[in-house]
């Protein structure tokens, strides 16, 4: 079938980074375009097509998934949390704060993925996390700039900093 | 929220957190496909499924009657409106003298597609969803012809282009042959060895994206791009391809999402895309997705090489012969001639005193996509060759690598190599001294026979690279075939409350140009940081610049900048001097306040600026008003960045996984103005460089299918993969540029390779370790190995 | 993708009417294979039938047996489940190793079954286990319900509803994952009852999951990493591929049915 037939637009409401928002909307859109495409939020990205690169990592629910990867329509009634949604009442989350103080990125471009994973990582296994646990978790993000080496850094300092801070994750 | 960066004046030399990051760590970085323009329709392409056919006929009545379409578009239109090829922009003349033979390469094929994923047609449409439906409904009849999919033997394979027999494009040499023959006459031994380079896709993470647009009002075009160099797109656009002069066309590139060398080139779809803005009378978007970037953005490397060294008595390295089949693929691209040839064939002395060189190399047509540069371009191949074939010889000779190397160091400089690079300064010995001890190379046969009793193969290998940056003298290249000069320009303009905006023809996507040159800047003017912006990526802004690519925007673009920054503090000087009712002479200007020798009257640099402007005390008949200087630098010589890498690797022999113990990177970059994003850049290079050793090789079956076509069969390194690294660096200046900066940015994908494959080669105890060293092929290599060994 | 009709019933009964009305509809459980499959343009359903709003289809509870584990529970919540982890540790680990966790935190178990993709971990645990695949119709014990590549005992329209693990002496699971996707190139999953031992091999074979009946066998008179250490698996029914020979995956799975056993023994 194409758009030979008419699509049946279907409805959407959730909530992003916070407000609500509602729109009709081709079942077919995913998640990333919905928020790219309808409600400008071109922080979030795509690099692949195939689930791998994590550039479109986004929190659905307060947890961790490929927004390439979910249509918008799963997402109905839920709350979802973007890159931009992160910082609070204008201030950096620490996770942010720490991959800019250790050059966690270069081109920037895999960076929101990067950052809301590592969140969702800190999360899962606290504010104390080694080498170890880092990398094997950051498995489902490709960065082809920094080799790794400073994003573990950052994600380290990051979580060291959220743990003290007892930083409340963002808006989700 | 913007708290942070730095609001005070920063140092040459300091770790000044970057400025662009503000905008990436909160997602509001500006991608081009972030961008929508009013009206903008969706461009999707009908690419060939097959490598190689004859297009008998293209109907796209059917889908041109889909709901959304709003246009098809083929390459019998791009005739009709008399657009040109893409052109490869150095000429490479053969041995014979004939010029390489340069196959047409359309934008939307016309009578044949040459490998999968060529451009066939081009699907408008009013959504992306509609355009890919129509796509389906473009009936194409082909005929197909066999494939050329293998380098090998790609030579006697059905021809690709008319213009060129036995499908090669050139058949180049360099160097003194006569004087290579008589070297390997005399010599007491020779090493030979059999190398392939393996092919990479170069994958930045942004996939490339382009809009272009009309404005039928003042009949201009503007396209923004994912490039390295939107300077170079728009002659090429304007001067070649012929869409529009270059008053009518401007390219921006926004934030770019990495390029590795592969947003350097001029290809189909943003031709397209602008093409047919016109034509349709819209904005058109293309945005690429993955497999479509592997399909067709360049590749790098891919080369089939056999090398001879002659040693004499005492292990002096007395020549070096070498002949290389290098992959073009189906097409030329931009720049693709000259990687194999001049930023290649230059580097085989490496760090050694080789006193005769000859390399031979024939450049080959496949039915595979372009291939192009892919950081480090040519030199990569270089010195793994060099380096695989230095550490095969010692241990051949059954001495120590290191050593080997060191008695092979050149030791003076400058040094002329007999392959036209004159190396202006280093210190080998220096970074290889540093490298071993940060290694503990001594520690390794304790570390060894501890890993051999958990079962492990532990290997240790070193690679002392050098490659040649800053590219490049503009008459040099020239000479040597070039089609655009490499010198790089700048504009320094200061504002009348004293802070500044430097625009620059070199172009960021993740090098950090914006802390850098903004650095650069607060620290030669005293001014904070803050009070400084970088402009780039825009030919409305910059009027012209080179781009950047090889490791240049630091050598070649902050010395135009540098040069810029004189003429500025020249005239500031003149204006001061009328201010402080001073000679210009005795006029000093340091840590932003121009001073009167030896008084204490002085004026802070933002007073100057504002007099400049308002023009009030000087007269305007001597000195014009405004701060506004721009500068042009051409090169003098290449740089020589090198350095010395050491891995240090276990292998586990039930699975084959290779686990990097240790990467030591040691580097001479010259002098350093952020030692923070130099060592991002280097960690980066290695990231690659341990790529393409162990994980990375794109893969053509016999029908020229592209079998590596996703993530699903391509392995990019991930974190896991990875260890730290230890970086650190030794420094010698470079005397060709005013900085003294070598270039880095490229260090890390060059040394790598042949560190951890000799790494691997001295764990399994065999020269034959192909890249990338899976662990299937570790596996069966150990398999072996363990049978020999059982034999024994 | 192409187009489809979105439709997202509360009840499976209503999804099955759906899905039997009309063979060329599918169910959608967490997407993360389908949904890369339809944006490729790979398949092209009329309607795509959401689970995820069934709640009959979801949760975990123990059985007198073992565990039941709903059909679109995520893989995030299995691995995380003390349930699970009470009855079955080994299951609930390899939960916690299937793709990365934003795919754990979208993808179902049900889902995973349904599809049956040879490199997938979940049938390796299924087949080892001997569990029993229960869907809307009727319960399928594993040795029935795969049947090659990408293919099930299911009927057209037939939903999974659950599955049910029973709970076993000892259980393992070691994988070595493709380099590239990170799916399994050899995942051998090694369960433990009284009466047997079954091991039970994913990722390498041309036909999908299958039972390596030798090894099982050997083990269940001698539980031990040394009973195995001269077995061999048969190449000739693996898998070929770029990533590694079928003679590579045999010793894969060789090496991870020692390491398997070793998780177990200790």
């Amino acid at each position: 079938m194409s758009e030979a037939t008419t699509i049946v637009r279907v409805p959407v409401r959730l909530t992003v980074n916070g407000k609500s928002v509602s729109a009709e909307i081709d079942p077919r859109t995913l998640l990333v375009q919905f928020l790219r495409e309808t409600l400008d939020l071109t922080g979030t990205h795509v690099g692949c097509d195939t689930s791998q690169c994590g550039a479109c990592v986004v929190h659905l629910d307060g947890v961790a998934v490929k927004s390439c990867t979910t249509l918008a329509v799963q997402a109905d009634g839920a709350s979802v949390t973007t890159i931009e949604g992160l910082a609070t009442g204008g201030k950096l989350h620490p996770m942010q704060e720490a991959f800019r103080e250790n050059h966690g990125l270069q081109c920037g471009f895999c960076t929101p993925g990067m950052i809301m994973s590592a969140v969702d990582l800190v999360a899962r296994f606290g504010p104390n996390l080694d080498e170890a646990t880092i990398r094997e978790n950051l498995d489902g993000n490709i960065c082809r700039c920094t080799g790794y080496h400073n994003i573990v850094k950052s994600v380290a300092a990051g979580a060291a900093a959220m743990g003290s801070a007892e930083a409340p994750r963002a808006a989700e | 929220m913007n708290a942070s960066v730095s609001s005070s004046v920063t140092p040459i030399g300091a770790a000044v957190r970057r400025k662009e990051d503000h905008r990436f760590i909160t997602g509001k970085g500006r991608y081009t496909d972030d961008m929508d323009r009013p009206g903008q329709a969706y461009a999707y392409f009908v690419r060939s499924p097959y490598a190689h056919a004859r297009i008998r006929h293209i109907d796209a009545t059917a889908a041109k009657a889909m709901p959304g379409v709003v246009d098809v578009l083929t390459g019998a239109d791009l005739a009709t409106d008399g657009l040109g090829d893409l052109i490869c922009g150095w000429m490479i003349h053969s041995k014979d003298g004939s010029p390489m033979k340069m196959g047409s390469h359309p934008a939307l094929a016309k009578e044949k597609v040459r490998y999968v994923g060529d451009h066939v047609a081009v699907v408008i449409a009013e959504t992306l969803n509609q355009a890919k439906d129509a796509a389906l409904a473009v009936e194409v009849e082909y005929e197909l012809l066999p494939a050329v999919a293998d380098l090998a033997t790609a030579t006697d394979g059905e021809q690709i282009h008319e213009c060129a027999p036995r499908n090669t494009a050139f058949e180049w040499e360099l160097g003194d042959k006569a004087a290579t023959e008589a070297a390997f006459a005399r010599a007491a031994k020779v090493t030979s060895i059999d190398i392939v380079n393996n092919r990479l896709a170069p994958n930045a993470i942004e996939p490339r994206a382009a809009i272009g647009e009309y404005d039928s009002g003042d009949e201009a075009f503007t396209l923004w791009t994912t490039s390295q160099n939107p300077h170079v797109a728009r002659l090429v656009l304007s001067a070649f391809v012929g869409i529009a002069p270059e008053n009518k066309l401007r390219v921006i590139a926004p934030d770019v999402g990495g390029g590795f060398g592969s947003k350097i080139f001029i290809y189909a779809e943003e031709t397209v895309c602008t093409w047919a803005a016109k034509k349709v009378g819209r904005p058109v978007k293309w945005t690429g997705d993955r497999s479509e970037a592997f399909l067709s953005d360049a590749h790098g490397r891919d080369h089939i090489t056999h090398a001879e060294l002659a040693m004499d008595e005492a292990g002096h390295i007395i020549g070096f012969r070498v002949h290389t089949r290098a992959n073009m693929g189906a097409y030329l691209s931009t720049f693709a001639s000259s990687i194999p040839t001049y930023l290649y064939a230059t580097l085989l002395s490496g760090q050694y005193a080789i006193p005769a060189i000859y390399c031979e190399v024939d450049a080959v047509y496949t039915t595979t996509a372009p291939v192009d540069a892919y950081r480090g371009a040519g030199r990569p191949e270089a010195t793994f060759l060099l380096e695989r074939i230095v550490e095969k010889a010692a241990r051949e000779r059954g001495e120590d690598p290191a050593e080997f190397r060191r008695r092979n160091f050149i030791k003076s400089f400058p040094h002329q190599t007999p392959v036209i690079m004159c190396y202006d300064a280093g210190d080998y010995v220096a970074s290889l001294d540093k490298a071993l001890e940060v290694a503990d190379y001594k520690g390794f046969p304790a570390r060894r026979a501890e890993s051999e009793r958990n079962g492990k193969l532990r290997g240790i290998g070193l690679s002392a690279y050098i490659e040649a940056c800053g590219i490049a003298p503009s008459a040099a290249v020239g000479s040597l075939g070039a089609g655009v000069g490499l010198w790089e320009s700048a504009e320094v303009r200061v504002n009348p409350t004293g802070n500044v905006e430097v625009l620059t023809g070199s172009h960021s996507h993740g090098q950090g140009h914006e802390t850098t040159f903004a650095q650069l800047v607060s620290a030669r003017l005293g001014i904070p940081i803050d009070q400084v912006s970088v402009v780039h990526g825009d030919t409305d802004k910059v009027q012209f610049g080179m781009g950047t690519y090889g490791s240049r925007s630091g050598a070649v673009g902050m010395s135009a900048i540098v040069k810029a920054l004189d003429k500025v503090e020249a005239k500031a000087k003149k204006i001061a001097a009328h201010m402080l009712e001073a000679s210009e002479g005795d006029i000093e200007f340091k840590d932003g306040r121009f001073t009167v020798a030896g008084t204490d009257r002085s004026l802070a640099f933002a007073e100057v600026a504002l007099n400049a402007y308002v023009a009030h005390k000087f007269p305007t008949s001597e000195i014009e008003p405004g701060l506004k200087e721009g500068a042009f630098y051409d090169p003098t010589n290449f740089t020589f960045p090198a350095g010395c890498h050491i891995c240090e690797l276990e292998v586990d022999p039930e699975t084959g996984v290779v686990e990097i113990k240790s990467f030591v990177a040691i580097d001479d970059f010259g002098e350093i103005i952020n030692p923070m994003i130099v060592e991002g850049q280097v960690h980066g290079g290695i990231g690659q460089g341990i790529g393409q050793a162990l994980m990375e090789g794109v893969t053509y079956d016999e029908d020229g299918q592209l079998v590596t076509g996703s993530y699903m069969d391509y392995t990019m390194p991930r974190a896991g993969d990875l260890p730290s690294f230890t970086v650190g660096m030794t420094q010698t200046r470079c005397p060709s540029n005013p900085l003294g900066i070598k270039g880095c940015g490229e260090a890390g994908a060059i040394g790598a390779p042949p560190a951890v494959i000799n790494a691997l080669t001295n764990a399994l105890g065999t020269e034959d370790v192909p890249m990338p060293a899976t662990p299937s092929r570790v596996w069966a290599i150990a398999q072996a190995r363990a049978s020999r060994l059982a034999a024994e | 993708m192409y187009a489809f009709d979105y439709q997202r019933p509360d009840a499976i009964a209503a999804a099955a009417a759906i899905l039997s009305a009309d063979p060329e509809a599918k169910a959608l459980a967490g997407g993360q294979t389908l949904l890369p499959t339809l944006k490729q343009r790979l398949a092209q359903p009329t309607a795509l039938v959401d689970l995820s709003r069934i709640p009959e289809l979801s949760g975990i509870c123990a059985t007198t047996e073992g565990v039941s584990i709903g059909a679109m529970t995520r893989h995030a919540d299995v691995a995380a489940s003390e349930l699970v982890r009470a009855a079955i540790p080994a299951l609930a680990d390899l939960a916690g190793m299937i793709g990365d966790v934003a795919v754990r935190n979208r993808g179902t178990i049900g889902g995973s079954l349904a599809n049956d993709d040879p490199t997938a971990d979940y049938p390796a645990a299924v087949l080892a286990l001997n569990a029993t695949v229960v869907t809307d119709r009727r319960s399928i014990g594993a040795s029935d319900f795969f049947r090659g590549l990408f293919e099930t005992a299911l009927k057209e329209g037939e939903i999974i509803t659950r599955v049910d693990f029973p709970k076993v002496e000892k259980a393992g699971y070691a994988k070595f994952r493709n380099p590239a996707s990170r799916y399994a190139m050899a995942g051998v999953f090694v369960a433990k009852t009284a009466a047997e031992v079954r091991v039970a091999v994913t990722g390498a074979g041309q036909s999908g999951v299958f039972l390596w009946t030798e090894a099982g066998d050997i083990l269940s008179s001698d539980f031990s990493v040394q009973a195995v250490s001269g077995l061999a698996l048969d190449p000739s029914n693996l898998m070929s591929d770029l990533h590694g020979s079928a003679e590579y995956r045999a010793q894969l799975a060789k090496v991870m049915l020692k390491r398997a056993l070793a998780s177990i023994t200790g």
